[in-house]
């Protein structure tokens, strides 16, 4: 099997408040079939052995890109230059020998640095929070069928309903917004029948919230959209930016 | 009232809504430019038409017409400044930067919007003083007997159209990715439209390029006029 | 202890209305005065935590990850199972009821399999109601594919994405929760341990993850949603965090773990690569609808494509050995998963096993791409062969697939009673942490829904049963045990902290995981099983002597996290080797070498099954195993529920 042997430059951090650096590591002989995460965990295990300096922290959880809780900045593009992948879903083949990877944490202020590569994205659970939902008792739901929905809109649904909430698309703004994730996540909600009764009362609630994060505001580069490894479109922004107008009319009159 | 009042302050307090004035503010300068530019266009069409062109501007509505439309623009004008260099302040500011800093797809023009629109701006500042203040006497004395003769005798100075084209260059970089914003900020572009949108916008930044260097260009550079 | 079981008495489908109609209730005012404790925030325990909110009462959410919406419930793929019979192709209550218990291979409990059944229509209901987008069809209907082990359309999906559209409706609604301030969230939170009060749970000890900080919280009960312990294998589908700390540190508490050794092995994963490997990535069971499954037929051939001399398309057809096909006619590729794990791993010992690691098999496109067209296959299986082609760097359209069985899931857990509280009062245990619903084996897109029934449905009715003799608030954090409590986990991280070491918490994790796969993995036998149980001290007694972990305490600290979850998973692994070497038959995810048919036995002669199948023993082994914790170096203590099957009749599931 090749091995490769790379330059790594990693950002670390030792917690929130202490200034970060770039650390320089060779990792050596790293098999082409690893994933990325892997070859940090192979960088990790010597780390250890070595003793002289604690393992690069860094979020991960499925390891099959779904979970959205891996988040490196490989390169200065947030999960690699690859399209449509978490950085678990990155493999050491896309990579060759003697080449230098830049790695660091997913940088937006409304996502501090916990340690390492660990960065706190919470401000989207709190945006979820802030209307993000279809407010239904459990127990209280008419018979599914009760409502047809037209295979278009439910199409339309699904494929904002497909974020996985990583935050790439933060971390690759220039200005740090958060529009991708939170017109995905209105739109999810907005393109369903269940979703009109709180649309209005929605969209305000999560825009609101996402302002007060410390998000950055749109420019329309689009470079969330060329990072998201669910390939979201920026479609749905234009949708949020249209149903934000409308609540804020019907806002301001009722 | 007070309800009402209060969720416009939100609304213009908040990204999205500052991004819609933004926007709508931007759409009414990129009308002004295609009114602008036919006007200016006239200048080919002779001194005759040029100059009645002129006369109708300000003798429109007893002369208030010019005024209504001075007012609405700088209206617009400043506005659109003021909240894009707020926005532009503040998305400076949202996080620390990349040790190794990469763009994937943002345009050159997207990304220099603030600096094309401070020298946008500082050209409107010239120009008005060029043009509409003619702060130059011999050109103040010409502009009282014909604005096609006043518009020929500026453009004879290299230095000016040099400026002029500086600046319709960045015009053309500003509209190349406002114009498809303004789309999209109004949440007016789909994956069906958004190719059409682009080329659009990419066309109608062509045609205001095109439409405002030829006057000084062919003035300099081929003696039209003279 | 005797088990009580506590099912209601009456007719099967009449008790989960009765004992609703029986139990006593708790009136709103009341509600507010009560506190809950939820571990866990993924399809279980997210739907508990916002229900009970809903509902009233107080609840505490912790779970490990950044975001309860991070959970590994969001990886499942395939479906979730309701019987709406919106197909009218025959389905209802009683037939997914029958389906889940023969499934179960017979070794799981009516009552609660029933209940199961009934709910799983309001959930669809409750999901489709949160705007969860599941596939539809042109008349804006919801569509139903059908899965293993079931003859009617019954599976409710949206894409390959079910899990996590239905954990993101779930978690939703606990933000909604949240927000309004009835849920309070304790993300990067990890339980360490279960505080007992006279001999009822009454809360836990946490460690939060960013700061080291270890508190303590009360409530009036507990439940603990926190899955299942597939990672005691090391690698496994799983999350890589995925641990049984939770459920262990109750179970050394004094709750039961019940049928440890019922564990699911999906037959279509993508192959180890190397020793660094992490975890492995399922491949959907979908695939096996048109995928052909071989191997050659010679060792050589294999030897020569592990080597990299030859490759799959250098077989020719008549040495290509479809062993599923050839063993199973009537099934052929799609005989269920715990068949086809056995079978992929019979070819690998055999030494005709492909893959750079010898343990791989083929899964050919071939047949069907050259039949309905390459778009065709693309259109059905787009995403998934993107996936393999991502992960493997081949291209499944040209050469076929390789794969090999992983482990899945875990039918085993704590035990619970009908009203999933667990054998210590106040302890309620929900989802995969629990052993109740599925036996000795889990139907495919059964799992989605035994969480969102018991955290929608079942825990919400349930726990009153348990509160409503219960003041409300009368154990509070003062209660000296919770410093004795906390003072135990706090020793324990510190003795972690001071081993120091040579060895990576990892390298002690793979040990295990290796060593328990290959005696309590796909096959068992006696003697591989005790084996393992004299070589499991042996690993944590070098664990405890010599893991290092870098760092200090106070602070973001992996290391340490992952130590005190595989110091557990050491000590789970002798209660799940126990288990498996005292049960003497195979059953459903349970396979013992010693009891398969055999040519010489009477069901083989008569056509009834076949020689290599599961065997069970029904007259001895028709129990729930609940096992009891003792110090190490003393075995488990058995306590037995007997299972009795009043509607339904056990019987041998064949295949053939």
């Amino acid at each position: 099997m090749p091995l490769l042997n790379l330059t790594l430059k990693v950002w670390r951090q030792e917690n929130a408040t202490s200034e970060g650096r770039i650390e320089t590591y060779e990792a050596k002989e790293i098999p082409t079939s690893a994933s990325f995460l892997e070859m940090i965990d192979i960088v990790n295990e010597r780390l250890i052995k070595d003793g002289q300096q604690e393992p690069i922290h860094f979020d991960h959880d499925c390891r099959e890109g779904i979970c959205g809780m891996c988040s490196m900045t490989i390169n200065g593009v947030p999960h690699s230059k690859e399209r449509g992948i978490t950085t678990c879903q990155l493999h050491m083949r896309k990579f060759s020998d003697g080449e230098t990877i830049w790695i660091e944490p997913f940088r937006a202020n409304a996502f501090p640095v916990i340690k390492d590569l660990v960065t706190d994205r919470s401000s989207f659970d709190r945006i979820i929070g802030a209307g993000g939902y279809i407010s239904v008792r459990t127990g209280s739901a008419p018979d599914a069928h009760a409502i047809q929905i037209p295979k278009p809109d439910a199409d339309a649904a699904f494929d904002a309903a497909a974020c996985i909430g990583c935050g790439a698309c933060v971390a690759a703004c220039k200005n740090a917004s958060a529009m991708l994730f939170v017109s995905a996540k209105a739109s999810h909600l907005n393109h369903l029948p269940q979703g009109q009764a709180e649309k209005d009362q929605r969209v305000l609630g999560m825009v609101g919230q996402m302002d007060e994060e410390g998000f950055g505001n749109c420019t329309n580069q689009y470079e969330c959209e060329a990072v998201c490894p669910k390939e979201i479109s920026t479609d749905h922004i234009a949708k949020l930016n249209r149903d934000y107008l409308a609540a804020s009319a019907r806002d301001s009159v009722s | 009232m007070s309800a009402s009042s209060c969720s416009l302050c939100t609304f213009a307090k908040s990204s999205i809504g500052r991004k819609i004035i933004v926007a709508l503010t931007g759409l009414a300068l990129v009308l002004f430019l295609a009114g602008h530019l036919s006007g200016n266009l006239l200048i080919f069409a002779g001194e005759e038409a040029f100059n009645d062109y002129a006369h109708f501007l300000h003798t429109f509505l007893h002369g208030a017409g010019v005024w209504i439309a001075r007012i609405g623009l700088l209206f617009c004008f400043v506005t659109h400044i003021v909240f894009t260099v707020l926005l532009t302040k503040e998305n400076k500011s949202t996080r620390a930067k990349y040790a190794k800093d990469t763009t994937v797809q943002a345009s050159k023009s997207s990304r220099l919007m603030i600096w094309s629109g401070l020298t946008i701006l500082a050209f409107v500042v010239f120009h008005l003083l060029h043009f509409t203040v003619r702060t130059d006497a011999e050109l103040a004395a010409l502009g009282e007997i014909s604005p096609w003769e006043m518009v020929i005798v500026a453009f004879q100075n290299p230095l000016v159209v040099i400026f002029y084209v500086i600046a319709m260059t960045c015009l053309c970089s500003h509209l190349g990715h406002g114009v498809a914003s303004i789309f999209q900020t109004l949440g007016l572009r789909t994956k069906k439209t958004a190719g059409p949108i682009q080329f659009l916008s990419k066309a109608y930044a062509t045609v205001i390029y095109i439409g405002f260097i030829s006057i000084p260009l062919a003035i300099l550079l081929f003696g039209f006029g003279r | 202890m005797s088990l009580d079981s506590k099912v209601p008495t009456g007719p099967l489908a009449d008790k989960w209305t009765s004992h609703k109609m029986d139990s006593k209730l708790i009136n709103p005012a009341n509600k507010r005065k009560f506190k809950i404790i939820v571990v866990g925030s993924g399809l279980a325990g997210g739907s508990a935590a916002a229900t009970l909110s809903e509902l009233g009462y107080q609840v505490d959410c912790f779970c490990y990850q950044d975001s309860p919406r991070r959970a590994h419930s969001i990886a499942a793929q395939g479906g979730i199972n309701a019987a709406k019979n919106y197909q009218n192709d025959g389905d209802s209550v009683h037939r997914l009821f029958y389906d889940t218990i023969k499934g179960g291979d017979f070794r799981s409990r009516e009552a609660n399999v029933h209940r199961l059944a009934e709910v799983s229509t309001e959930i669809i209901d409750q999901c489709v109601a949160q705007g969860v987008p599941f596939a539809r069809e042109y008349g804006g209907l919801l569509d139903n594919r059908s899965f293993g082990g079931a003859q009617v359309k019954r599976t409710f999906y949206a894409r390959g994405q079910t899990g996590q559209q239905l954990l993101i409706g779930c978690y939703q609604a606990l933000e909604k929760e949240i927000s309004k301030g009835g849920v309070t969230m304790h993300p990067r939170t990890e339980m360490l341990d279960l505080v007992v009060v006279d001999g009822e749970a009454k809360g836990i000890v946490v460690r939060n993850l960013v700061t080291g900080e270890v508190t303590s919280h009360a409530a009036d009960a507990v439940i603990l949603a926190t899955g299942g312990y597939g990672n005691v294998f090391y690698l496994s589908t799983n999350a890589m965090g995925c641990n049984v700390m939770a459920s262990f540190r109750a179970h050394k508490r004094g709750a039961y773990m019940a049928n440890p050794c019922y564990t699911q092995i999906h037959p279509t994963c993508i192959p180890v690569s190397g020793d660094y490997q992490s975890k492995l990535t399922l491949m959907s069971e979908s695939l096996r609808n048109d995928g052909r499954i071989w191997v050659p037929k010679s060792k050589e051939d294999a030897a020569a494509i592990r080597e990299g001399k030859k490759t799959a398309l250098d077989i020719p057809e008549d040495e290509r050995d479809y062993y599923l096909e050839r063993k199973y006619p009537s099934f052929g590729n799609l005989c269920p998963r715990d068949i086809a794990s056995r079978a992929a791993k019979e070819c690998c010992d055999e030494g005709r096993g492909v893959a750079t690691s010898g343990l791989g098999v083929f899964l050919d496109f071939k047949d069907a791409i050259a039949r309905d067209g390459e778009d065709a296959i693309r259109a059905r299986y787009g995403n998934l062969f993107q996936m393999y082609e991502k992960i493997s760097g081949d291209n499944p359209y040209a050469s076929p697939m390789q794969i090999y069985p992983a482990v899945h899931y875990t039918m085993g857990g704590l035990w619970v009673d009908y009203n999933l509280m667990s054998n210590l009062p106040g302890l309620h245990v929900l989802g995969e942490a629990n052993f109740s619903d599925h036996g000795a084996n889990r139907l495919g897109a059964s799992a989605l829904m035994q969480g969102l029934a018991d955290g929608y449905f079942v825990i919400p009715s349930t726990i009153a049963v348990y509160l409503a003799k219960q003041t409300a608030g009368s154990v509070t954090t003062d209660h000296p045990e919770f410093k004795k409590v906390e003072n135990t986990v706090k020793d324990r991280l510190k003795s972690l902290m001071e081993i120091k070491g040579n060895k990576s918490v990892d390298s002690f994790h793979r040990e295990l995981g290796l060593l328990v796969w290959d005696k309590c993995g796909m096959a068992r036998d006696k003697e591989g099983l005790q084996e393992a149980l004299k070589r499991i001290p042996e690993i944590r007694n070098e664990f405890w002597t010599n893991v290092r972990i870098p760092g200090s305490a106070n602070g973001l600290n992996v290391e340490l996290e992952k130590a005190g979850r595989v110091a557990d998973f050491i000590d789970f692994a002798e209660v799940l080797c126990h288990d498996a070497l005292d049960r003497e038959e195979s059953c459903g995810g349970h396979f013992r070498s010693e009891h398969q048919f055999t040519d010489a036995d009477t069901e083989v002669q008569d056509g009834t099954t076949q020689a290599g199948e599961a065997k069970r023993h029904d007259d001895q082994y028709q129990y729930v195993a609940a096992w009891e914790h003792t110090e190490p170096g003393t075995p488990p203590i058995l306590h037995k529920e007997e299972l009795v099957y009043e509607e339904v009749q056990p019987s041998i599931r064949s295949y053939k």
